[in-house]
């Protein structure tokens, strides 16, 4: 979820009121917003780096509010305002529409065939007669990198370069190009690099350095060109340094190069309708419309900047929210989350109008459910559906209830370890072969800990031991839980498997101690000794256990399990000191 | 035990006595030692009411060694003037013509017994030249008990076969219990703690008629994981940063063709109503193998296998399993963790009735105030956080998420339109680390468990 941080105090000079934090916390919640954190520049450095750094740095309070992951129209001061005003009634929900310039053509953007090897689209807009102050620059600078981290997926899907425009022309060329042949002055740097010397260059930046990777394997480069050929950005990596913008900028080009063509719309909608508010045409007090110039040539000429959903109102609304609202005052719901709404003439559906921040919405349920926001989801009233089921346990699940609460009473304590453990635990701790485990494999583990699933239960009780070794003994300890093993006949390749282990730690070796448990377990399974169709323990070979202590078990002519005395070498692998005798069967037989 | 005689002469002398005697008295009378009398005392408390023996403490003060020699051959200046010859010294000596020794004077009087009648001041004076000593005697004021008697019985530890077979218990006299002391612990085994809340939600679903799903599947495909809930494929859920990826075996194979086409459908174009997410969904992203990272794709394959039922029938169902996440760890996050899952499908299910689902849920946990949050989740919309007031913090804090299933989920399985399908979710560990007052998770699942805390856990009534 992201986190925007907003100042307190600009923020409510633009909601119009100050609120008390209890105050603002409430507001966030009714509006699916969580007020995490109330802070300041201050306090963050000093619990960064220290009270020392943080002397020089401002104390103005800062709000850090949570902001759903797909509401990238609240991403930004400006957004959440806007949100806020029309959800309290304070403000009617502007209507954005695209003018051309007042002189002139709009602009282009050309794109190239080349580029569709490396990062095929593009859609480009101008914001006209834009004034920026700090505040609102750095709004609009922090509302980018929200953008790029969120929905850009880190640059990767969507990257923005923002440009002042009186100092590029256009028509501007969107084309991919060797390396080597790419040459320009990056953006805050005083000399010009190739593409390959940058690539370089920017290893070592700690910003720059994360997205390097989305190109540098790419035979062609993506970059844009103005008219004279200055360069304009290298997407995804780094913008050109002369058509850089300041808070002076008056008129900004914003290109967006995608592998996504939708969330490039997205994106460039979002950029657009949070800042022509402070364009030369704001949304004024007599027309309530937002102009914003806004010229685009892209690869599709579409944008949606509006559309409309239409939405059956007696069924699927009033059920789904248990509202009984009329269609006039659901109307006036929706038009308070900024989908300005109209009852159709036949009185039978909703005419809803999405506007371009709203990208969340892509189906009647999104609308249903700003309705239930606007209602307030707390007043809606709470029923019980009539749904007539009987329960039924899961049969594993039941029979492994069972028999936990049967060791528990046979004098053995639960233990619960983790489904993940490393490769060694399952194999050399064991004196296994790896291969021979039938393990399912991580490819991206963060840590040795999470390398395989488990295959036997065996380690991580053999680990509670070692973690417990300061406890009286007998330590007596079990667990009943899944492994996991591949298997070629299911659809991913591996299942679970119910298993059942117990270990008996103590001065001497208790194999009579885990032998009695199995024939406890048996008893209660209701399996009785014998050959054929009862149970029997054969000796075996297991490198894990103590040669001549090891003990095959046969239950109904078939193998589930193994009990003896470990190794002495798994006990000292496990950094353990004392004899320990080990179960572990295979329950699902048993079902 | 002392000796008999002198717990007899001590019970003589109590008889003797109205209304009691100190210990010291007994000690002098009968010419012994003080700490003999003590240990009297003790054995014959033992023997049961014979007596009543208050503890008391008495202060005195005594002479230290230095202070006994003071005493007897006067003090060291004195010593010095005596020393002096009659013709004297040079100097010292014919500045004091004659001495009173009252240091000597004083340590006398205390001595025999009068240190009362020297001044506070002087005491401490003396005590700090070391002279002195003040001294704390403990001693008890005996009294009769009410099975008091002057002749020594000897008392049984405990009633034996015996005892029971001759009814010689009917004469002996027993020994009392020490009710203040632990009993022994009884040799048991012990269920762990998370297991035992596990245990405690299932009676609770159960209790409420939910079916229990085959969570039996660690592994998934992210088809099912992701895709079949209409979580896109470039969701950040679905980076290598979140979720465990297999290398072995990597993909997924099998899927139910036409569902998969349908799916694929409603992500690139949409369709049932919606305008999907279009963009170029890929077969192979869906295929690859991933450790579950939530419940709720079992849900998915049990909803699939609803929609193919030949009449749809509602349905209950619940799970309670692992699910992993490739996160970093802390205090209160490990990379895998128990998830509860709550799913009811019917025709015209509301939000109305979410909330009251969970009420009811909760109200069994003993949470009987809650509210609800808008929130995001790509597979329901509404969907809510749940929060309850927590008395303790006195605020409200989020007790686990919920929503209603989208179409863009449910009709491509080919459930009938107007079935909705309601659904939350918690974890189990956090609910447990609150009941159990454990702050660190590392002490409660894996194999750094504190033993002694399974062993001592209490058993688990989440209502109360």
């Amino acid at each position: 979820m992201p986190t925007v941080s907003v100042k307190r105090d600009l923020l409510f000079q633009a909601l119009g009121r100050t609120f008390t934090d209890e105050e603002f916390d409430e507001l966030c919640f009714e509006f699916g917003l969580e007020l995490d954190e109330i802070t300041s520049e201050k306090d963050i450095i000093s619990r960064e780096q220290g009270d020392q750094k943080a002397s020089e740095a401002s104390d103005v309070v800062l709000y850090k509010i949570d902001v759903p992951a797909n509401r990238y129209d609240l991403l930004c001061l400006e957004g959440l305002v806007r949100g806020l005003q029309v959800f309290k009634d304070k403000m009617e929900a502007p209507r954005y529409s695209r003018v051309n310039p007042l002189n002139g053509d709009p602009q282009r953007l050309i794109i190239t065939g080349e580029t569709a090897s490396v990062r095929p689209h593009a859609v480009a807009a101008v914001l006209r007669n834009i004034t920026f102050t700090p505040e609102r620059y750095d709004s609009f600078i922090e509302l980018q990198e929200k953008l790029h981290q969120n929905i850009c997926r880190r640059r990767t899907l969507v990257a923005i370069g923002t440009h002042d425009l009186d100092t590029i022309s256009g028509p501007f060329t969107y084309t991919a190009k060797a390396p080597d042949d790419i040459r320009f002055k990056p953006l805050n740097q005083n000399q010009e690099y190739s593409a390959t010397q940058l690539m370089g260059f920017y290893k070592t930046d700690s910003h720059l350095r994360h997205y390097l990777h989305i190109i540098e394997d790419e035979p062609l480069y993506p970059v844009i060109y103005d008219s004279n050929g200055i360069v304009l950005s290298m997407p995804p990596i780094i913008n050109g340094d002369h058509s850089k913008i300041s808070v002076n900028t008056k008129n900004v080009f914003i290109e967006c190069t995608a592998t996504d063509l939708t969330k490039a719309k997205i994106v460039l909608d979002m950029i657009v309708t949070m800042f022509s508010e402070h364009c030369d045409q704001p949304f004024t007090q007599t027309d309530q419309v937002l102009k914003l110039t806004l010229y685009l040539c892209v690869r599709s000429l579409s944008l949606s900047l509006s559309l409309s959903l239409s939405l059956s109102l007696s069924l699927s609304l009033s059920l789904s929210l248990s509202l009984s609202e009329t269609a006039e005052s659901i109307a006036q719901l929706l038009t308070r989350m900024c989908l300005k709404s109209e009852v159709t003439s036949d009185g039978a559906e909703i005419q809803v109008e999405i506007p371009p921040t709203r990208s969340d919405v892509i189906h009647a349920c999104d609308i249903m459910e700003d309705a239930a926001m606007a209602y307030g989801f707390n007043n809606i009233t709470r029923t019980t559906p009539r749904t007539y089921t009987v329960a039924n346990q899961f049969p594993l699940n039941k029979l492994t209830e069972l028999l936990r609460l049967d060791l528990a009473t046979a004098g053995f304590t639960e233990a619960l370890t983790f489904a993940l453990c490393s490769q060694e635990d399952i194999a050399d701790k064991l004196q296994k072969n790896l291969k021979d485990t039938k393990a399912v494999h991580i490819s991206n583990p963060k840590t040795a800990e999470f390398q395989v699933a488990r295959t036997t239960l065996l380690p991580g009780l053999l680990k509670t031991l070692a973690a417990n070794r300061k406890m009286p003994l007998p330590l007596k300890l079990f667990e009943i839980s899944d492994v996991v093993l591949r298997d070629e006949s299911t659809d991913v390749g591996a299942r679970n498997s119910r298993r059942l282990c117990a270990v008996y730690y103590n001065k001497t070796p208790g194999f009579e101690v885990i032998h009695g448990l199995l024939d406890r377990v048996m008893q209660l399974l209701e399996v009785k000794p014998g050959r054929n169709h009862g149970y029997y323990i054969q000796a075996a070979e297991d490198s894990t256990y103590f040669p001549g202590r090891c003990a095959e078990i046969f239950s109904h002519g078939k193998s589930i399990g193994r009990l003896g005395v470990l190794h002495p070498d798994v006990i000292n692998s496990f950094e353990l000191t004392m004899p320990c005798s080990a179960l572990d069967i295979d329950i699902e037989p048993f079902l | 035990m002392a000796d008999t005689g002198i717990l007899e002469s001590l019970l003589r002398l109590v008889d003797k006595v109205d209304g009691g005697i100190d210990s010291q008295v007994v000690a002098s009378s009968l010419g012994v030692d003080h700490q003999v009398v003590v240990g009297a005392v003790k054995s014959v408390q033992a023997l049961g009411e014979v007596i009543e023996a208050e503890q008391r403490s008495s202060k005195h003060w005594e002479l230290t060694g230095e202070g006994q020699e003071i005493a007897e051959q006067g003090s060291h200046e004195a010593r010095v003037f005596k020393a002096i010859p009659e013709e004297g010294l040079s100097q010292s000596q014919l500045m004091v013509e004659s001495i009173e020794d009252v240091v000597r004077k004083k340590l006398q009087q205390v001595q025999m017994g009068h240190s009362s009648q020297l001044e506070e001041k002087e005491k401490n004076e003396l005590k700090k030249r070391k002279l002195l000593t003040e001294v704390t005697v403990k001693s008890y004021w005996i009294t009769k008990g009410s099975n008091f008697s002057t002749i020594i019985t000897k008392q049984e530890t405990e009633l034996t076969p015996e005892m029971i077979a001759s009814g010689s218990w009917k004469e002996k006299k027993f020994k009392p219990y020490n009710f203040d002391a632990m009993g022994v612990a009884p040799d048991s085994g012990h269920l762990h703690p998370l297991m035992k809340v596990r245990t405690q939600f299932r009676q609770i679903f159960l209790e409420m008629g939910f079916t229990e799903m085959p969570t039996n599947n660690f592994i998934e495909s992210s088809f099912w994981n992701f895709d079949s809930l209409f979580q896109p494929q470039q969701h950040p859920a679905r980076d290598q940063h979140d979720t465990f990826f297999l290398s072995d075996p990597a993909v997924a194979h099998d899927f139910p063709q036409d569902y998969l086409e349908r799916v694929k459908k409603v992500h690139s174009e949409g369709g049932y109503g919606s305008q999907g997410y279009k963009y170029d969904w890929k077969i192979e992203e869906a295929q690859k193998n991933i450790l579950r990272t939530h419940t709720t794709a079992v849900s998915a394959r049990m909803l699939y296998k609803l929609a193919q039922q030949e009449e749809f029938t509602p349905v209950k169902y619940f799970s309670i399993d692992r699910v992993f996440r490739n996160e970093t760890l802390d205090a209160t996050h490990l990379a895998e963790f128990h998830q509860i899952e709550g799913v009811v499908a019917d025709y015209g299910l509301t939000l109305g009735d979410l909330m009251g689902v969970l009420h009811q849920f909760f109200t069994k946990l003993g949470i009987t105030k809650l509210r609800f949050k808008p929130a995001y989740n790509p597979y329901t919309e509404p969907s809510m956080e749940v929060f309850s007031y927590h008395k303790g913090l006195n605020k409200w804090v989020e007790v686990g998420n919920s929503g209603v299933f989208r179409p863009e989920m449910l009709l491509p399985m080919g459930l009938p339109e107007g079935v909705s399908v309601i659904a939350w979710g918690l974890s189990l560990e956090r609910p447990t680390m609150i009941k159990y007052g454990i702050n660190n998770i590392r002490e409660l699942v894996g194999h750094k468990v504190n033993l002694q805390m399974v062993y001592d856990s209490p058993v688990c009534r989440l209502d109360s």
